[in-house]
């Protein structure tokens, strides 16, 4: 049992694992991360790609809702402009992912400072309208706009190759898996180190009081848009990689309930955490699939269970949302905290 | 810095008329004057909050700087910039964020990393971090407030919370200090910590600072100078003592009667 974690230096208290039971924890992870895919079928692998890109994407959301406070509903249509632009590149120029995915995410991130513009004046429930507005702007412009987009259609993105290597095809997830994988690490040390870093902290401060952030030399203007931008970023990030990894790119992928399913991680996940927003993103993907397979395995206890599973999914996806704003609005972040510092102290937690 | 007639209107209500006011280089000035006199609102255009109508506020960053910076027309931001920094008569802290956080963010404009050199952090952000949680770490010791260094903020009690936003400020290394009220609700231990903190801010660190205050007896003790403002116009500046003395203070303090 510890009595305290005791440090000689600032660079070593900076760290961010300082334990050594938080740095086997990590090792832990990081080794089954990379086992899994070894013994995964199929159907695991798809949902470890899921999600691995709704943790981006939530990562992406988080740094503009849970750390800055800038209130967003706009997820979808962001994503949407990750999506079309990687998928578009791809299919009209042949250009390959390594070249699509980054000029996908800075036209996000352009396209996210520019309906940043409305958080300058607007504040909270004001905001989340402006950014609804956001969101069906894009999406008209991607349905109506057929030129370019191809209207309703399904977009058809050829399989991506990375240094010669086929990504789709047979054992497409397998491969996969690792193309995510390496994204969703980058992404989330680039946002753990942020907030660790004199912008991230501006963000939060303006988060918890914009006009004192201000007043302590906080460029308000400047740091709403980064936030935007930053934040939009990683979601078309999320966006360009559902693109070419599902290789069809649909506008109905990227409606106003996606912007709510990822609200829904990062209030479960804990709103201003970025390993929250990993937990969220796991928990709404799952969940879905859980109860899918719950019911087929009581099909025959229950008879009838089969046509009621979509209204089951969407009254539980409700009530958990409940239950976390109620019971622990710090969301699985928090809950898990509380869980290690329950064992720190065991056996003599009191 | 020279204040020369600011006037300050919301509407129909004038905030502030025709003030003129100068502040010295390494005073303690105190601005007192009756609730609604205009003494926040005076703070408050000169940190950039409030954008007063007619006037000029003229800084002069340095001793030789005759020309000086004008204020009534810039963002907070630049103002801080400049070395300007306050505090708030209700605490405006960054409440969910812990002591250090708050300081450090006092930092900011000290600091260098931007988004990219952030996410990254091995290189610059790091080495920053690091040479600035030393001078941070340095007020925490002047504030005598180590224990607290890891605590949200939020969860302070209000006698620490005033301190930490004292120090927040004094991170941004400024050369003028507003002060709104920073012992207003302390008991008398408390304040008088405050006033030795105020003292050697301006004595050691050589920071000019600007208080507003209620307690006479605190005011008349560190000041060296007082100006006095009601219903929003001055009505006299002077050292200490003549202001206790001053006839158009008593009257807007006590009434017509006992002047």
């Amino acid at each position: 049992m510890e009595s305290g974690i005791f440090f000689e230096s600032y660079r070593q208290d900076l760290t961010l694992r300082r334990t050594p039971a938080q740095k086997i924890r990590l090792a832990l992870v990081l080794a089954f991360v990379l086992v899994f895919p070894f013994f995964a079928d199929n159907y695991y692998l798809t949902l470890a790609n899921q999600i691995g890109i709704a943790a981006i994407g939530a990562i992406g959301l988080n740094i503009l809702t849970g750390f800055t406070g800038q209130i967003s509903l706009g997820q979808g249509g962001f994503m949407a402009v990750g999506a079309y632009t990687a998928g578009l590149l791809a299919t009209r120029w042949g250009l390959p992912i390594l070249v699509t995915i980054p000029l996908a995410c800075l036209t996000t991130a352009a396209v996210g400072a520019v309906f940043g513009i409305p958080s300058l004046r607007l504040k909270g429930l004001y905001l989340a309208i402006a950014t609804l507005a956001a969101q069906e702007i894009i999406l008209w412009v991607v349905t109506h706009w057929e030129a370019v987009t191809g209207g309703t259609d399904a977009l058809v993105v050829p399989p991506a190759t990375l240094f010669g290597l086929k990504l789709g095809g047979r054992g497409a997830d397998f491969r996969w898996y690792w193309v995510i994988l390496a994204f969703a690490i980058f992404t989330t040390l680039f946002a753990a180190n942020l907030f660790r870093s004199r912008v991230g902290r501006a963000l939060v401060a303006i988060r918890d009081h914009d006009i004192a952030a201000e007043v302590m030399g906080v460029n308000l203007f400047r740091y709403k848009l980064l936030a935007f931008a930053t934040s939009s970023f990683f979601v078309g990030l999320a966006g360009a990689l559902t693109a070419h990894y599902r290789t069809i790119v649909t506008w109905e992928r990227f409606t106003i309930e996606t912007s709510i399913s990822y609200l829904a991680m990062i209030i479960i996940g804990g709103l201003g955490s970025v390993s929250g927003s990993i937990y969220g993103a796991a928990f709404i993907t799952l969940l879905p699939a859980v109860l899918n397979n719950l019911g087929r395995a009581f099909r025959d206890v229950i008879p009838g269970i089969a046509g009621l599973i979509p209204q089951i999914q969407l009254g539980v996806f409700g009530g958990v949302i409940i239950l976390f704003l109620i019971k622990e609005p710090e969301g699985i972040a928090k809950l898990w905290k509380d869980v290690k510092d329950y064992f720190r102290l065991w056996p003599f937690s009191y | 810095m020279a204040i020369q007639a600011l006037s300050l209107r919301f509407g129909g209500v004038a905030a502030l008329t025709r003030v003129s006011l100068e502040i010295r280089r390494g005073e303690i000035l105190a601005v007192i004057g009756p609730n609604g006199a205009g003494k926040t609102s005076l703070l408050n255009s000169i940190s950039g909050l409030y954008r007063p109508q007619e006037g000029s506020i003229r800084f002069f960053p340095a001793p030789d700087d005759e020309e000086g910076v004008e204020l009534t027309r810039r963002r907070p931001d630049e103002i801080a910039r400049l070395g300007i920094a306050r505090t708030f008569q209700n605490i405006e802290l960054f409440r969910h964020m812990t002591v250090l956080d708050n300081l450090l963010l006092g930092r900011h404009i000290h600091m260098r990393a931007n988004v990219l050199t952030g996410g990254i952090w091995w290189g610059l952000a790091q080495r920053e971090e690091i040479e600035h949680r030393a001078v941070v770490e340095e007020i925490i010791d002047f504030l005598e407030i180590e224990p607290i260094r890891r605590q949200p903020v939020g969860t302070l009690s209000y006698g620490l919370q005033k301190r930490v936003e004292l120090g927040r400020a004094l991170a941004l290394e400024p050369q003028i200090l507003l002060l709104d009220e920073p012992m207003a609700g302390m008991n008398v231990e408390e304040k008088e910590d405050m006033a030795r903190f105020i003292l050697d801010i301006n004595e050691e660190r050589g920071v000019t600072v600007v208080l507003i205050e209620h307690d006479m007896g605190v005011v008349m003790d560190i000041s060296d100078r007082v100006a006095v403002l009601d219903f929003g116009s001055k009505i006299a500046d002077g050292s200490p003592q003549e202001i206790r003395s001053h006839p158009d203070v008593i009257r807007a303090y006590l009434g017509q009667e006992h002047a």
